[in-house]
């Protein structure tokens, strides 16, 4: 078999994960945790198939997985920003309850 | 396919699903560093071990410390530990159920026709280094940039709103 199916899997696995979390929690800190788990998976992804790929020596796995890591070093430090301002204004972490401009 | 990947996968799924399904949200993100320092094994038992330290430095170090900070910062509001509607929470697994048979299959489809890789090749930090600042040095720069307006974004994002004009 080849060894980087259980890497891929494993990779969809906690994407999954991720995507049921983002889908059912409610509480925004945990949807940004979710949002991160996904960011992870493809990161694992791209380790993978650099490692199993047909030129390794180049790196170019490795260095876009370092490069999505500060991007997304970047976007938890924003969202978790914009998630203390919300809190609070509206006293809440729930997103069902962020419904003020509800139409 | 080795002993030491399914101990790590173990690890990192087990967190994952802990941080997800946990009541107490602190409880989350302590699950959440274990999942980030089992992928940080993963990444490491790849022969990537710079991404694995980058991973442990930035994931379970920095950005599950900022959660648990939010988390506390945010104390004094209400904060959203009861599950979603029974409806909805089916519906969410189910949707993520089907994302992942759809992946499964696709990989396992699709990687059964790849050649077998050959030699194991090793990141060294020599490598990185080199690659980072010969090929990828604009991407490098303009990551740097980016960070800096990111943190000090978030910094007058989260200042109260009477402090933003002193």
């Amino acid at each position: 078999m080849n060894p980087l199916t259980g890497y891929l899997l494993l990779a969809a696995l906690l994407f999954s994960i991720g995507l049921a979390g983002v889908l059912t929690r409610r509480s925004a800190i945990l949807m940004l945790v979710g949002m991160e788990l996904m960011l992870n998976a493809a990161n694992l992804n791209l380790i993978a198939f650099w490692r199993y790929g047909p030129n390794p020596a180049r790196m170019t796995g490795v260095l876009f997985a370092l490069f999505s890591i500060g991007v997304a070093a970047a976007e938890a430090a924003v969202g978790l920003g914009i998630l203390v301002a919300v809190a609070r204004r509206v006293r809440t972490t729930d997103v069902d309850q962020m419904n003020a401009m509800r139409g | 396919m080795s002993f030491s990947f399914f101990v790590a996968a173990g690890f990192t799924v087990a967190g994952a699903l802990a941080a997800m399904v946990l009541r107490n949200l602190i409880h989350c993100v302590l699950a959440l560093v274990v999942g980030f320092a089992g992928l940080a094994a993963v990444y490491l038992q790849l022969g990537a071990q710079f991404v694995g330290l980058a991973q442990i430095f930035v994931y379970a170090g920095a950005v599950a410390i900022l959660a648990a900070f939010v988390i506390l910062l945010t104390q004094g509001v209400e904060h959203s530990t009861r599950p979603a509607a029974a409806m909805d929470w089916a519906v969410g697994a189910l949707l993520a159920c089907g994302v992942f048979a759809v992946l499964a299959w696709a990989v396992v489809r699709g990687v059964a026709r790849l050649p077998i890789p050959a030699q194991p090749s090793d990141a060294g930090v020599h490598a990185i280094g080199d690659a980072m600042l010969h090929r990828f040095v604009l991407p490098l720069e303009v990551a740097g940039l980016l960070l800096t307006v990111a943190l000090i974004g978030a910094v007058l994002l989260a200042m109260r709103d009477g402090e933003a004009g002193a």
